[in-house]
C-alpha cells in the first residue's frame, strides 16, 4: 500500500479518479461516445471524453517540454501562450505569403511547420540563453517573451489574420477523412512515444535531474549544465511550435490575442498535478502527461456545468492552490505526524 | 576620473544600480526632448504620466518590497480589476458612499495579503506559484462579480474622480491662447505618499532592513535572529495591501469597472522594479528607484507612440526589449562584482 502512495503517478491518477467518480455521479452521459458524422461528412467519434483526448494533446504535448524546463531550471517557462502565437503566425506567414485569403498554398505544409519549429527553437533558446548564460531566474526571464510574444506574433503577419481554406491543412487539428480519431490525439501520443525513446535510449533525463537537483556537483561530475538548461529550453520550443500546429489548423486561422490564452498556466498545473517538485530535481513524465490529460477534464467538467470561460480561471486557481498546499512538504510532514498518532492511538485501543 | 571609478566600485548594489536607473531615465527625457520637441518640454506632460501612471507606482512600490525580501507577486493586476469590479458594482448598484467603498479595496487587499503570505512564508510554497493562482482566481472573480464592463455614476464618486490639484506656476499657455493651470489627480498625491512612507520604512525602520537581510541571504538573517518566516509574511502583506491601495487609485483614475482592467500591470510593475535596480533574487533595490522605473517605462512607451510607431504591438516589444536590457546589465554588473570580490 505504502508503495502505491508513494509512487508518483499515484497524485494524478488519483485527481483523474476523483473527476470521473464526480461525472459518474453527477451525470452518467459524461461517459457516453457516439458515432456522427461532422460537418465534411466523415464518421468521427464524438463526446465528452473524446473531447477531453482532444483539447489535451496540445496540453500533454507542452507538459513534455514544460516538465524537461522545470527539472534541469527549477523554474517555469510562462512564455509557451505566447511562443504558440509566434510560432502560428510564422506557420501563417510562410503558407499564404502576404496574401491573407490564398486558393493555394504557397509552400507545402511540412516545409511550413520546419520553418516555424526553427522559429520557435529560436525563440526558446533566446529564454534558454538568458536562463543559462545570465542566470536570470526562468519565470522572469521568460516574461520577457510573455509581454512581447503576442506583439511579435502580430507584426509577422501585419496584424491580419490570413485564412486558409485549404481542407488539408485542417486535418492536423480535425479528423483525416476516414479515421474517425482526432489528429491530435496521434500527434501526441507520437510526441510521447518520442519523448519516451529518448528518454530510454539517451543521457537526456538523468543529466536534466543532476543539473536540477545539483547544479555545481553536476559540473564537477563532468556535466555542462549551461548547455543542458538552454537544451532544455530548445525542446520547451520544438514542444510549442507542434502545439501551434494543432492550434492553428484547428482555426485554419490566428487570433493573436486569443490563442493558447492562459495556457501557461495548464501547463505549469500540469506538470505540478504530475507530482513533479516545481523546484526542480527529479521528474517523471507520464505524470505530467496525464496531469495534462487531468486538467483539460477538469476544464471540460467545468464547462459542461455552464462555468463561463472567464470565469474558468477562478475555479482553477482553487484546484492549484489545494494541490499546492497538499503537496507542501510542511503539510505533507505535519499530515504524516497525525497519520502515526492516530495508527498510533488505534493500536493502543486495539491492546 | 580614477576617483570616480573608485567611487564607483565602492558603491553598494544598491545605489549602484539606482544611479544608472536615473540616468537612463533623464538621459531618455532630455533625448525626447530634443528629438520629439516641445510637447515634452510641458510640465503638464510629465504631470499626465504621472496621473495616468499613479497606481502603477503604488503597485511597483509593493512590488518592489516584495522582491527585496525575496518574493515576488504577480497577483498584482488581478487584485486590482478585483477590486475596481468590486468597488463598481458596490457604489452602482448598491448604492454605497465612497469611504466604504475605500474599505472594501483595502480590506480585499488584506485578504489577499492574509492568504497569500501565509502560503509563502508558513507553508513554504514557491511565491510564483501562489501569486500566479491569486491572479487566475482575481480574474474569475471579477467575472462571476459582475461580466459587463460598466461606468460608475455615484456622483460623489464623480465629483472625487474629477478632483484635480492645481500645481501652481507651471501652466502653459495652449492653442487657443488661453493659459492652462497644471494639474495632478488626487491619485498621485496618495502615490507619492506611498513612496515617501515606503522610502522611510525600508531605510529606517527594523521591518525594512529585515526585509533586506532575509531577501540577500535567508541563513544569515535566520542568524542574526530575524524572524524569517514573519518577515516574508509582513512583506506580502506589504504588497498587496498597496495592491488594494493601487487597486482604489486606479478604479479613481478610469471610473469603471472591467475584467480586463490593468491587464499586464503585474508585468509592468515587475519590469518597473527591475528598471529600478531591484534585483530578481532579492535583498538589492530602493523605492526611488521603483518610481523613476515606472516613469523611464512610460516615457519611453510615449516616445514610440509620438514617433509614430502606435501600432499597438510596438509597446509590448519596448517594453520587452527595456527588460531585458535591464535583466542583462543586472547580471553582468553582479558578475562583475563577484569577480572583484574574488580577486
Amino acid at each position: 500500500m505504502s508503495k502505491i502512495y508513494k509512487n508518483q503517478i499515484f497524485i494524478p491518477m488519483t485527481a483523474l479518479l476523483i473527476l470521473l467518480l464526480f461525472n459518474l455521479i453527477a451525470d452518467p452521459s459524461f461517459f457516453k461516445i457516439t458515432m456522427g458524422l461532422n460537418s465534411a461528412g466523415n464518421p468521427v467519434l464524438s463526446g465528452y471524453l473524446m473531447t477531453v483526448l482532444d483539447n489535451g494533446s496540445e496540453l500533454a504535448i507542452l507538459a513534455i517540454g514544460m516538465t524537461l524546463v522545470t527539472a534541469a531550471s527549477g523554474g517555469q517557462d510562462i512564455s509557451v501562450g505566447a511562443a504558440i502565437a509566434i510560432a502560428g503566425s510564422t506557420l501563417l506567414r510562410v503558407l499564404c505569403g502576404t496574401n491573407t485569403r490564398p486558393d493555394t498554398l504557397r509552400t507545402p505544409i511540412f516545409v511550413a511547420f520546419l520553418i516555424s519549429c526553427l522559429v520557435a527553437m529560436a525563440f526558446g533558446a533566446f529564454n534558454g540563453v538568458l536562463v543559462a548564460i545570465f542566470k536570470i531566474q526562468p519565470m522572469v526571464a521568460t516574461l520577457i517573451l510573455y509581454t512581447a510574444g503576442r506583439s511579435i506574433a502580430a507584426w509577422i503577419n501585419n496584424n491580419e489574420l490570413p485564412i486558409i481554406s485549404d481542407p488539408k491543412f485542417s486535418y492536423y487539428g480535425g479528423f483525416i477523412p476516414g479515421i474517425p480519431i482526432p489528429t491530435p490525439v496521434f500527434i501526441a501520443a507520437a510526441m510521447v512515444i518520442l519523448i519516451t525513446l529518448v528518454l530510454k535510449f539517451t543521457n537526456l533525463g538523468l543529466y536534466t535531474q543532476a543539473v536540477g537537483i545539483n547544479e555545481s556537483s553536476s559540473r564537477l561530475n563532468g556535466l555542462n549544465p549551461v548547455f543542458i538548461k538552454w537544451l532544455t529550453f530548445v525542446i520547451l520550443g520544438l514542444c510549442v511550435a507542434v502545439a501551434a500546429l494543432i492550434k492553428v489548423s484547428r482555426l485554419s486561422s490566428i487570433n493573436y490575442s486569443v490563442i493558447a490564452k492562459d495556457i501557461e498556466m495548464d501547463a505549469i498545473l500540469a506538470v505540478a498535478l504530475g507530482g513533479n517538485a516545481l523546484s526542480g530535481g527529479k521528474f517523471n513524465m507520464a505524470a505530467s502527461v496525464i496531469g495534462a490529460f487531468v486538467i483539460q477534464l477538469l476544464t471540460t467538467t467545468l464547462f459542461k456545468f455552464n462555468v463561463p470561460s472567464d470565469a474558468l480561471p477562478a475555479y482553477k486557481a482553487v484546484v492549484v492552490i489545494m494541490l499546492v498546499v497538499f503537496s507542501a512538504p510542511v503539510v505533507r510532514d505535519r499530515m504524516s505526524v497525525l497519520f502515526k498518532k492516530l495508527s498510533a492511538e488505534s493500536r493502543k485501543e486495539a491492546a | 576620473m580614477s576617483k570616480l571609478s573608485q567611487k564607483f566600485k565602492n558603491m553598494t548594489d544598491t545605489s549602484l544600480l539606482l544611479t544608472i536607473t536615473i540616468l537612463v531615465f533623464f538621459l531618455m527625457y532630455i533625448g525626447a526632448i530634443v528629438f520629439q520637441g516641445k510637447g515634452f518640454l510641458k510640465p503638464q506632460t510629465f504631470f499626465n504620466i504621472l496621473n495616468e501612471n499613479a497606481a502603477l507606482i503604488i503597485l511597483s512600490c509593493g512590488m518592489s518590497t516584495v522582491m527585496i525580501a525575496g518574493g515576488i507577486d504577480i497577483s498584482v493586476g488581478g487584485v486590482t480589476a478585483l477590486i475596481s469590479m468590486c468597488c463598481a458594482v458596490y457604489l452602482d448598484f448598491k448604492g454605497g458612499n465612497v469611504l466604504v467603498s475605500m474599505l472594501i479595496a483595502i480590506g480585499i487587499g488584506l485578504a489577499y495579503g492574509l492568504v497569500q503570505g501565509f502560503l509563502v512564508a508558513y507553508l513554504d510554497i514557491q511565491p510564483f506559484i501562489v501569486s500566479l493562482a491569486g491572479m487566475f482566481f482575481a480574474r474569475g472573480m471579477t467575472t462571476i462579480v459582475n461580466t459587463n464592463p460598466f461606468n460608475v455614476q455615484n456622483e460623489s464618486f464623480v465629483a472625487l474622480k474629477n478632483t484635480r490639484i492645481i500645481v501652481p506656476g507651471l501652466g502653459s499657455v495652449n492653442k487657443k491662447g488661453i493659459y492652462v493651470d497644471a494639474y495632478v489627480e488626487i491619485g498621485v498625491i496618495i502615490a507619492l505618499l506611498v513612496v515617501l512612507i515606503m522610502f522611510c520604512i525600508l531605510r529606517w525602520t527594523k521591518l525594512g532592513r529585515s526585509f533586506y537581510a532575509v531577501g540577500g541571504n535567508k541563513q544569515s538573517a535566520l542568524m542574526l535572529g530575524i524572524n524569517v518566516k514573519r518577515t516574508k509574511f509582513m512583506s506580502h502583506i506589504i504588497c498587496s495591501l498597496l495592491a488594494g491601495i493601487g487597486g482604489y487609485v486606479y478604479f479613481l483614475h478610469v471610473g469603471s469597472g472591467a475584467a480586463t482592467h490593468a491587464q499586464g500591470a503585474e508585468m509592468n510593475a515587475i519590469a518597473s522594479s527591475i528598471i529600478g535596480g531591484t534585483m530578481l533574487t532579492g535583498g538589492v533595490g530602493n523605492i526611488i528607484g521603483t518610481f523613476f522605473g515606472v516613469l523611464s517605462l512610460r516615457t519611453i512607451q510615449n516616445i514610440v507612440a509620438s514617433a509614430g510607431l502606435d501600432q499597438a504591438w510596438w509597446t509590448g516589444i519596448t517594453i520587452a526589449a527595456m527588460l531585458c536590457l535591464f535583466l542583462v546589465i543586472q547580471s553582468v554588473v553582479m558578475a562583475r562584482k563577484k569577480m572583484s570580490v574574488k580577486k
